[in-house]
């Protein structure tokens, strides 16, 4: 498995695509730190940036990847080899590309400028959506057969996550105003990878707003530490669930 | 008439002789304190040498000063309260006050003047008691360099140093915690709080009610439930404080209601839930403020009249401005927004577009706070952005005209 991750790893580092999304967020993010004079003005700045292009390019850049690299994973299935751990080095060596280009394009301004709990946080983050989005990829490209719809698929994907989610997380919480939310809106957002990856951020950039949220259930999940914890697992189900459904669904696939 | 003379001296004797300076402790003339201010006459000073004093309540009836040397411990017992001055001109420098009594009639106090003027409280180290220092019509009294830890929970009914009906009060570089409110002032002008250190208090780290030409100046106000609450006074100058990390749904920086004709200038607030928040004041000046990473900098409620808000630095906060009206009355000029998104053609500083302190996500957060935790999500930022354009819900009115490109120098 470690020599197909090897392989993948650097087939894709000898393409250029990894190495222009690595340059686009090295120039974004020093232009971001330098433009806005504040740090913490560099950081959100950065962190709309994460939560948008992240899982973009994770989700097209892997879904491509599957479908060009097919001819490749139907000789490699023709090998003595379990299924699984053929489609699992094939994530594995995306997302590692992918996070490789992350700390180099955000983890290295993030270093120099805002080596901070917000900052590590950050990166950290970022990381974590790569492999989201990657394990997503993957299924969606199983699951379709022809390129247009799996890079379709994958397209949707984002626009829901990114935009969509928020909008109607936005639009019930207006409907059932009179209502207590606490639970809702909790269960709201781990519906959705961005969100989680965002109130990691929150929970240490905007700590002084987030105190100030009446709720006790806020109270108990902010104050002990138990909302990391908490948003972190998610996060890690989010990586986890995509993963096995993905090779679940690549066993039984008639290659 | 030489005669006449003498007699004359002699009738002027006692206050001509020159202040004795009497000693308390062991070894020393007098073996507790009590009989050392009962031989006191007025102008002495008695010395206090080192040592655990319990003598329940000692009663200071006459200008004279106690010094402690090697700061000796007065306890109270945990019944009594301590020290109780009511002479004017009295000196209390040196000691440790513990153990204080607390009552539910009866407001207890490690120290008390009461009806009495030019009092000096200096150095003193209080601890464990109900109320720290308590003045009542204690006119022109000095509170200085004093420590004052009450121990949360057990002692909190007491505020650290508390002054009711008093005029020209000096309190100065005081350490307070652990106590209801820090340093409260009631029906108490004219009078000038600098320099303290007030962090961890219950309620309140300075509360002013119905106080007057009040001047506070260069403190620090740390994790308490609210740094200063300021009610029903007018003329308060509020200079160069720090207000820190209140945090919490009810805690603020710095609490106004109902209070007229004041100034908050050269303040720094951070991390705070809400950094100012505002019901019913009016003709206040807020200028040149640092507001760094808080929820909330200002929440302004339409009750506000009148009021001017100029040359401040909001940066890094959750949101900048909060309000459930319009503001018509008020006036925003010339601050340094950092969620402006603007810029500057003729390069003279001053961004080229009014700019509109109040988002549309506040508007939602006010109405649903359970939005709160869309904070910062991207859609979030395009409605806003949206809105910036088209204002339709946000006030329209509400804008500072003359937003700067830089944070105005401090």
């Amino acid at each position: 498995m470690l020599r197909i991750v090897q392989y993948v790893v650097g087939d894709i580092l000898r393409g250029k695509i990894v190495l222009g999304y690595t340059g686009f967020l090295l120039v974004a993010s020093f232009g971001l730190f330098n433009l806005g004079g504040d740090t913490t003005k560099g950081l959100i700045g950065l962190l709309s940036l994460v939560l948008l292009v992240v899982p973009l390019v994770s989700l097209v850049f892997a879904t491509v990847h599957f479908y060009n690299s097919y001819e490749f994973i139907e000789l490699l299935a023709a090998q003595p080899l379990h299924r699984s751990t053929l489609l699992l080095a094939q994530i594995f060596g995306v997302a590692l590309a992918l996070t490789a280009a992350l700390l180099v394009g955000v983890g290295l301004p993030i270093m120099l400028y805002a080596p901070t709990a917000t900052g590590f946080t950050l990166i950290a983050v970022s990381l974590m959506l790569s492999f989201v989005f990657t394990a997503l990829a993957f299924l969606a490209a199983v699951l379709a057969r022809d390129k247009a719809r799996g890079v379709g698929a994958a397209l949707l994907l984002w626009f829901y996550f990114a935009l969509l989610h928020d909008g109607l997380t936005l639009y019930a919480l207006f409907l059932l105003e009179d209502f207590p939310l606490e639970g809702v809106s909790l269960g709201l957002l781990s519906l959705n990878p961005i969100d989680l990856a965002r109130v990691l951020v929150l929970l240490q950039m905007d700590v002084s707003a987030l105190m100030g949220y009446t709720g006790a259930m806020m109270k108990e999940l902010l104050g002990t530490g138990s909302g990391v914890a908490f948003a972190a697992a998610v996060l890690a189900g989010w990586i986890a669930v995509p993963l096995a459904a993905a090779v679940w669904v690549f066993r039984r696939k008639d290659l | 008439m030489h005669r006449l003379r003498l007699i004359a001296l002699l009738g002027l004797a006692p206050s001509l002789t020159p202040a004795a300076e009497l000693h308390v402790g062991a070894g020393q003339t007098f073996a507790s304190i009590r009989p050392a201010l009962a031989a006191a006459r007025a102008g002495d000073t008695i010395f206090v040498h080192s040592g655990l004093y319990r003598e329940g309540n000692l009663l200071v009836g006459k200008p004279v000063a106690l010094v402690g040397l090697d700061r000796p411990r007065l306890d109270g017992g945990a019944t009594a309260e301590v020290l109780t001055i009511t002479a004017s001109q009295v000196t209390v420098r040196g000691f440790a006050v513990q153990n204080g009594g607390a009552a539910s009639l009866a407001d207890l106090a490690g120290i008390k003047v009461h009806h009495a003027s030019h009092v000096t409280i200096e150095d003193n180290r209080i601890s464990n008691c109900s109320f720290g220092i308590y003045l009542s019509k204690a006119h022109d009294t000095v509170v200085r360099s004093n420590e004052i830890v009450g121990i949360p929970g057990q002692n909190n009914e007491g505020n650290g140093i508390h002054a009711w009906s008093c005029a020209g009060l000096e309190l100065d570089r005081n350490r307070v915690s652990g106590q209801r409110d820090g340093i409260y002032l009631e029906f108490t002008t004219d009078s000038a709080i600098t320099r303290n250190l007030v962090t961890d208090n219950l309620r309140y780290g300075l509360h002013f009610m119905s106080s007057h030409r009040n001047t506070y100046r260069g403190n620090s106000f740390l994790c308490n439930g609210a740094g200063v609450a300021v009610m029903y006074s007018h003329e308060v100058r509020m200079e160069a404080n720090l207000f820190g990390r209140s945090w919490g749904s009810a805690a603020y920086g710095l609490l106004l209601k109902d209070m007229a004709d004041s100034q908050i200038v050269g303040n720094t607030f951070e991390s705070n839930s809400t950094a100012v928040t505002m019901q019913g004041v009016t003709r206040m000046t807020v200028e040149r403020n640092l507001f760094r990473e808080n929820g909330w900098a200002l929440q302004v409620q339409s009750s506000c009249t009148d009021n001017v808000f100029s040359g401040n630095n909001f940066v890094g906060n959750s949101f900048d401005l909060a309000t459930n009206g319009q503001l018509d009355l008020n006036r925003f000029d010339g601050n340094y927004w950092d969620k402006a998104e603007n810029f500057d053609l003729n390069r003279d500083g001053v961004a080229d577009v009014p700019y509109r302190p109040v988002s549309l996500f506040a508007m939602l957060v006010e109405r649903m706070p359970s939005a709160l935790l869309l904070l910062r999500s991207p859609l979030v930022h395009f409605l806003d952005r949206a809105e910036r354009i088209f204002p339709s819900l946000t006030p329209d009115r509400l804008i500072d005209p003359h937003p700067v490109m830089r944070p105005h120098p401090r």
